[in-house]
């Protein structure tokens, strides 16, 4: 009998406490923390031939713009080759060799420019992330430079 | 048993009801129920906070920023005195920031915070703290939270009523707390001879509209006293400044009795418009003394200090019409000014009641010369003529004064322990609170603007004893924050502060939180040092000195191994941070270092100097956390005898053979 009380008492104080202090509609009710959806396979609507950014069609010459790929020399001394060799090797990254052949242009911009984004939803670089434990930091490119890098890749790789 | 069962339940309910039913209802003015105060001071995870409140750090030297209502410390700027967590002071390009015209000071005492305004609202650029020991004033940037520039002055002994600010930041005031002889006057005199040759000196600091630097417009020579506190004159007194004085009995030993004898004391009102008027015409006298200028660039990442030996000087004495007195009951402390700027209140801090003067009836009065006499050639106002009215029996002790948007005005109440509101109109009093304990100064949002915005009030309270867990003999310092939204106002939070609290100023986020830089461009980094990309890094030996330019990124160091350092160099490890991205600075560390770390944001490129004191390995590190291979972020530094031939070797990732015969045995 006692602990029928009891526990109606707590109840009652329960519901009291919680449906009645929450009806202040004056104070502003906090935002969900974490506002990010995910089925089962990823997000269905995330296209991980494109990835997710800015970038959506990017055109690509049939041959190397030799200017353009040494500017994007210039950015990787700078930006990039702290944690990428232009060889397979990896060193904090994935080597750069063959890279425009694993992915698109549009991926490769959009990763460079929406790294957290993309790190949080791109199953390539969840995959990547396995093996580096190193989040790619978002180096605050320009387009152009992200361009001018992607124009140096394909060099890299052979383009001439 | 069952009676006593049945008792408790319906108590649950009416606790219940207690606590729980004030929250739905409306929020009234008799509302002094405190159940609701964790609601109005609780910020969710991931929620921001209503306004920034930057508050002195009085011993400490630096400056706190709070978040409001939830009472959050977000940072502590370093500005008077070295502060280890940050380099502040150790890194070669922040040591000038703390020279002075006595060399380094590493430690002051910051008391007084005013953020810049334009048309007499806060704008968000730049907040400014005195340092009252050795005189200066220190301008932080709210781009970067930074001390950006410090200037000392001249002919002071202590800053005590400054940073104020005029309503379109054309000056920043400084008044000497203690008054000395002239810097370019032989000071080896009797100090009982302080009436002949004691002076009392404020300064008009210009402030660049555009870019903030600082500069000693003028000087005015006063009387030998103390100047206290301050306040610019705003809408019609603006192009007037007030100060209060304490000491005019000039004491010069016990001032605790000694200065205590008058029945009034002065407030100075200064025609600060028609000092501009004398300079312009030549009028000021150019006077030789020594005073250091610091900036701070974030381009070259670096400070410089100079040292500037003149200052012009206007003597308020032979230039008549630029100062008055008017007498103020026994040692004023704060003399503030009311929002739209016709009072100005005076709190003398041994008193028992507050005057309240009117600047229309100053003006009167100086028209009529309606004068009851002079101070060493100074007009005193006659007291009646000037006066608007007294608060009677507001409490003991008023201390400071500041305003709502509805009329009001808050006294703190030293002696008494306790904020009193009162009515400007009618110099009523409409509520009193206590403060535990002990209540220094206070602060209203906006409160010594033209708008204030009369949601919070936060009294510093000098006393914390058992407010918070007991710490042993030293406590941390209490501030508490009151809603005074309503006609009563409601204690709703203590929390603890940095140092000790004075004068602090509570700024709507939305000023201020859309400017913050996140990194620092590398494309924009002039240090000449600056590593462009690890491809850049080297060592380089100039006789004795070792300039090393490292880098530092996710999640190593370059170069991370360094041979060919003999005993006797002087290492200078120069590192740029080639991060570009928000909140990944890299630390640096390096054993036995007597000088300190380094703490580098992304971008920036900072300077340890380094005495190797023995022959040996030397591990190196990154201290602030950056990554999942934060621990593998190191290296070593061989050390080698003076004279030792091992050669200058640096790299990264290279294994290069033996260099010497060291390890061929």
């Amino acid at each position: 009998m006692k602990k029928l009380f009891v526990v109606a008492a707590i109840g009652c104080l329960t519901m009291l406490t919680f449906s009645w202090g929450g009806c202040d509609s004056n104070t502003e009710t906090p935002a969900p923390v974490d506002e990010t959806k995910k089925s089962e396979n990823g997000n269905p609507s995330y296209d991980p031939h494109r990835g997710e950014g800015k970038f959506t069609k990017v055109e690509v010459g049939a041959s190397l713009d030799a200017a353009m790929a040494e500017t994007g020399n210039k950015v990787f001394g700078v930006k990039c080759s702290s944690c990428h060799k232009l060889t397979e090797e990896k060193l904090v990254g994935p080597g750069w060799k063959g890279v425009t052949a694993r992915h698109s242009p549009e991926w490769i911009m959009n990763f460079m420019t929406n790294t957290d984004a993309m790190i949080d939803k791109d199953p390539k670089v969840q995959a990547q992330l396995e093996i580096c434990l190193v989040r790619m930091p978002n180096q605050n490119l320009t387009d152009a430079d992200a361009r001018a890098l992607y124009e140096f890749q394909r060099k890299n790789d052979g383009v001439k | 048993m069952m009676k006593k069962l049945k008792a408790t339940f319906p108590a649950f309910v009416s606790i219940a009801l207690l606590f729980g039913m004030p929250a739905c209802k409306p929020k009234n003015a008799g509302n002094t129920v405190s159940s609701d105060a964790a609601d109005k001071v609780y910020v969710a995870p991931g929620q921001y906070d209503k306004f920034y409140n930057f508050v002195s750090g009085g011993f400490s030297g630096q400056m706190s920023v709070y978040g409001l209502p939830s009472g959050r410390l977000l940072r502590v700027i370093p500005a008077f005195s070295v502060d280890p967590e940050k380099g502040w002071g150790y890194s070669e390009e922040t040591k000038p920031m703390l020279n002075t015209s006595h060399g380094f000071v590493p430690w002051d005492d910051l008391h007084h915070v005013q953020v810049s305004k334009t048309n007499g609202e806060y704008d968000g650029r730049w907040v400014f703290g005195n340092a009252n020991n050795t005189p200066r004033v220190a301008r932080i940037d709210l781009k970067t939270f930074r001390t950006v520039e410090i200037i000392e002055l001249p002919n002071s002994g202590g800053n005590h009523s400054s940073p104020f600010i005029t309503e379109n930041t054309e000056y920043v005031v400084a008044g000497t707390r203690f008054s000395v002889p002239p810097d370019d006057k032989n000071g080896d005199v009797p100090i009982n001879t302080y009436k002949q040759n004691f002076k009392g000196t404020i300064s008009f600091i210009s402030v660049g509209k555009e870019d903030g630097k600082m500069d000693i417009a003028f000087q005015i020579q006063c009387p030998g006293f103390n100047f206290d506190l301050s306040r610019a004159g705003k809408g019609v007194s603006h192009g007037w400044f007030f100060f209060s004085c304490y000491n005019t009995e000039q004491a010069n030993t016990l001032l605790e009795v000694n200065a205590s004898q008058k029945d009034k004391d002065f407030i100075m009102a200064v025609n600060w418009k028609k000092a501009e008027e004398y300079l312009k015409a030549g009028k000021g006298r150019k006077q030789t003394v020594k005073y250091a200028h610091n900036i701070y660039s974030d381009i070259t990442h670096s400070a410089t200090s100079e040292i500037r030996t003149e200052v012009t000087v206007l003597d308020a004495k032979e230039l008549k019409d630029i100062c008055y007195f008017f007498p103020c009951p026994k040692s004023p402390h704060g003399c503030d000014v009311s929002p739209g700027g016709e009072y100005i209140v005076g709190s003398g801090k041994l008193a028992a009641l507050i005057p309240v003067f009117s600047f229309e009836k100053i003006q009167k009065a100086i028209a009529a010369k309606d004068y009851i006499g002079e101070f060493e050639g100074i007009p005193i106002l006659k007291y009646e003529s000037v006066l608007y009215g007294e608060v009677q029996k507001p409490g003991l002790g008023p201390l400071h004064t500041e305003f709502d948007n509805k009329g009001n005005a808050y006294t703190s109440m030293f002696v008494s322990s306790e904020v009193v509101k009162w009515s400007l109109k009618d110099l009523t009093v409409l509520d009193r609170v206590p403060t535990y304990y002990s209540v220094g100064h206070l602060t209203v949002a906006g409160g010594d603007t033209k708008t204030p915005n009369g949601k919070y009030l936060v009294a510093y309270n000098k006393i914390t004893k058992d407010r918070f867990l007991p710490t042993g003999p030293e406590l941390s310092q209490s501030a508490q924050l009151y809603d005074i939204s309503g006609d009563k106002m409601q204690l709703i939070l203590d929390y603890p502060t940095i140092g000790e609290p004075h004068y602090a100023q509570i700024v709507p986020a939305e000023l201020i939180k859309g400017n913050s830089v996140k990194f620092f461009k590398m494309e924009e980094n002039k240090n000449p040092y600056f590593s462009n990309g690890e491809g850049t890094t080297k060592v380089v030996r100039e006789g004795n000195k070792v300039h090393v330019n490292m880098t530092a990124i996710r999640s190593h160091l370059t170069p991370d191994n360094i041979e060919g350092i003999r005993m006797g160099d002087e290492v200078y490890f120069h590192i740029t941070n080639l991060e570009q991205d928000w909140d990944v600075p890299h630390g640096f560390a390096i054993k036995g270092a007597s000088n300190a770390e380094l703490l580098i944001m992304p971008g920036e490129t900072q300077t340890l100097k380094w005495n190797p004191d023995k022959v040996g390995i030397f591990p190196m590190y990154c201290t602030d956390f950056c990554s999942a291979l934060h621990q593998e972020m190191s290296g070593y530094i061989r050390v080698s005898p003076a004279g030792s031939n091992v050669p200058l070797l640096f790299s990264t990732g290279k294994n290069y053979p033996a260099s010497d015969s060291a390890n061929k045995k």
